[in-house]
């Protein structure tokens, strides 16, 4: 048992699996000498060589096309989209052709591959290296998708991704890297897909979050004890398949729900958790479901003080907290 | 690089006269059922079909050049004659077309011609064009890495020329140097868009040298001369030095799709010259000339082709489609078609 950061948790995460099965790759841009923009790769290519660690062209498309028929072909492939902002090209390979490839072959093939996306902002990272792009691939039938918000989770993940017989999408929030640090124990140990986790016990009221905002709702529900709040903190850690049980269980149980999201709020995770709680925990519920996100603007102005205005923060999440608990 | 492949004075190249023959009746067959999956489509049974007529010769002669038994085949819809040259039977191309329970690519999720053969290494994820270039270079890349001498043929049309999944992919393959065939069928429409409007360039052999590997022009007609160049292509992946980019010209002898009038945006007198093009007839004259083939003996492989294809009809005609339940089959583990 060690203190990692969520970069070293990652690294550490695809240097154990590339060690126990020689079928994985790595293949992304820099991810070679360079050891990925964010050193998420980094002293793999000395230890796997250039062979199992690829340094691609700049094309999206081809990265994750090329992962996905080294996957139909018995390699298990990691690609890194260096930004979430750069992954649309990929697009047509992950949503239009990876999703389908076990439902469209009636079985016959399978695409063992793994999409490491660093996404999310609060790092200064303007229009183009602040995208929060969940939401296209949660919407896709057959993609799993997974956001872990800290290094214990990440390592449990990301094995599991890794030893996946389909397309998994795993989404790392850049501002979490180097900012969470947590304990990780040496041992392998994997999570499965699909469950979240109560972060914060709590008997008051729901936040059910992800990413980057796990931090922030946990300090906000520390803020709000001090006021004799008790709020509890679920994190989906998976974004499809969402884990219903576990927000229907939490939500009905407390009473009211916060749901509390870096993206848009319009037509995205939130919007589902909201109707999941709304089908299954409507005559439970003392109070309306309610939702924090930014505004509905492209994520997000370069600017610092703009930045931090269009951010969900700890601060903010108190204040709903507050709001929601005096109805 | 660019040549041309065609040599006038040896017709039937390394193939020998019988194996000839064996491969015209491929073609035949093929023909036959062709032509039939278009009489099911104008009947109402088979909702949709992209003809093979006048793809034939290089499709099959494509095949001949490569191993079924180790290599892998990325198709697209067109491929009609190059899935009956790797085994496919007449039944199991119908169960396709006619959505039935038994279609061996896809159980009839997908379009004909798309999912992946049971026995072959052949596979088409999914009518968006282009998208399979990257992949074939992600198949060539794990054969590379895991040390196989197998290698992959990916086909496209001239119309996936244009996307920018084909420049990616060629441009990583050429970058590996990647046991990879790249393989143009070019018919000079991208349904009613004609090449000059598709291109700047003469032909899309002549893109490879932006590779760094071969390109080379054929005669899509030509059994013996797309036999060779893709045998050339073969050992030259096999053997370790990377892609060739080979672009066989052909005609599409029927419009884009069964949904689709080319008389719209094609001349009659262009309509007329290509008939001249047909590949069938073409190797028909040939094994003719060459002693190998009698006009009796034509006409018998004609009547024993429309024969298997008309059993194969009502076979398949009869069979049942798939029942609502097994749309739930084969989604991703993770999910189980849960939402």
């Amino acid at each position: 048992m060690g203190e990692q950061t969520v970069i070293e948790a990652v690294r550490a995460t695809l240097q154990s699996e590339m060690r126990r099965d020689d079928s994985v790759i790595v293949l992304g841009e820099d991810v070679g000498s360079r050891g990925g923009v964010f050193l998420a790769t980094d002293g793999l290519i000395d230890e796997f060589g250039e062979n199992r660690v690829i340094d691609t062209p700049l094309a999206e498309s081809s990265i994750c096309g090329v992962a996905l028929g080294a996957a139909v072909n018995g390699l298990r492939s990691i690609a890194e989209i260096q930004f979430a902002d750069f992954v649309w090209p990929a697009i047509n390979q992950l949503v239009g052709e990876a999703s389908k490839v076990r439902y469209g072959t009636n079985g016959v093939k399978t695409a063992p591959m793994t999409v490491r996306i660093p996404y999310g902002g609060g790092v200064r990272g303007g229009l183009y290296h602040s995208q929060s792009i969940e939401v296209l691939f949660s919407h896709t039938p057959g993609l799993s998708v997974v956001a872990p918000a800290t290094p214990y989770d990440a390592k449990g993940l990301l094995a599991t991704a890794i030893r996946t017989d389909d397309p998994v999408i795993v989404l790392e929030h850049k501002r979490t890297y180097r900012l969470v640090k947590g304990d990780v124990p040496d041992e392998d140990y994997t999570i499965p897909i699909g469950k979240a986790e109560i972060k914060r016990p709590g008997t008051d009221m729901t936040i059910v979050t992800y990413g980057l905002m796990l931090h922030y709702a946990l300090q906000a529900a520390e803020m709000a004890a001090a006021s004799g709040i008790d709020v509890e903190v679920l994190d989906l850690r998976t974004l499809r398949p969402l884990d219903a049980d576990a927000i229907a269980e939490s939500a009905s149980r407390t009473g009211k729900a916060l749901i509390v999201q870096e993206d848009t709020p319009a037509v995205s995770i939130s919007s589902e958790v909201a109707a999941i709680i709304g089908e299954r925990c409507f005559f439970d519920l003392d109070g309306p479901i309610t939702r924090l996100g930014p505004p509905e603007l492209p994520p997000m102005p370069f600017s610092p003080i703009q930045e931090a205005a269009f951010m969900p923060s700890p601060e903010k999440i108190l204040a709903a907290i507050t709001k929601l608990s005096e109805i | 690089m660019s040549a041309t492949a065609n040599n006038p004075s040896n017709p039937t190249g390394q193939l020998s006269g019988t194996r000839l023959l064996e491969l015209y009746q491929t073609m035949v067959l093929s023909r036959y059922l062709d032509e039939r999956v278009w009489l099911l489509n104008r009947q109402g049974k088979a909702a949709i079909a992209a003809s093979a007529q006048g793809h034939e010769a290089t499709q099959v002669a494509c095949v001949e050049a490569t191993d079924p038994s180790k290599d892998h085949y990325l198709i697209y819809y067109r491929q009609f004659a190059a899935m009956m040259a790797l085994g496919t039977t007449p039944e199991e191309m119908l169960r396709g077309f006619l959505a039935k329970e038994a279609d061996p690519m896809s159980a009839a999720r997908q379009f004909p011609l798309h999912g992946a053969h049971p026995r072959v290494d052949l596979f088409n994820f999914s009518n968006v064009i282009a998208t399979q270039l990257p992949q074939a270079a992600g198949v060539a890349l794990a054969d590379k890495l895991k040390g196989s001498d197998a290698v992959t043929v990916v086909f496209f049309g001239d119309g996936a020329s244009s996307q920018g999944d084909t420049h990616e992919a060629m441009n990583f393959a050429g970058v590996h140097k990647l046991p990879v065939i790249f393989f143009c069928e070019n018919n000079r429409y991208a349904i009613s868009v004609p090449i000059e409007k598709q291109m700047g360039v003469e032909s899309v052999a002549s893109r490879a040298i932006g590779y760094g590997f071969p390109g080379v022009q054929v005669d899509g007609t030509d059994v013996a001369a797309v036999h060779e160049v893709t045998k050339a292509a073969v050992e030259r992946a096999r053997a370790g030095e990377g892609p060739t980019l080979i672009e066989a010209s052909v005609e599409r002898l029927l419009p884009h799709t069964t949904d689709d009038d080319h008389t719209r945006y094609r001349s009659a007198e262009d309509i007329a010259q290509m008939a001249e093009r047909d590949p069938v007839k073409i190797l028909s004259d040939l094994l003719k000339r060459r002693d190998l083939l009698t006009d009796d003996a034509d006409e018998e492989i004609h009547a024993a082709a429309k024969k298997r294809v008309n059993v194969a009809t009502d076979t398949v005609d009869a069979e049942p489609y798939p029942s609502v339940d097994t749309m739930f089959d084969h989604v991703v583990d993770s999910v189980g078609g849960k939402f």
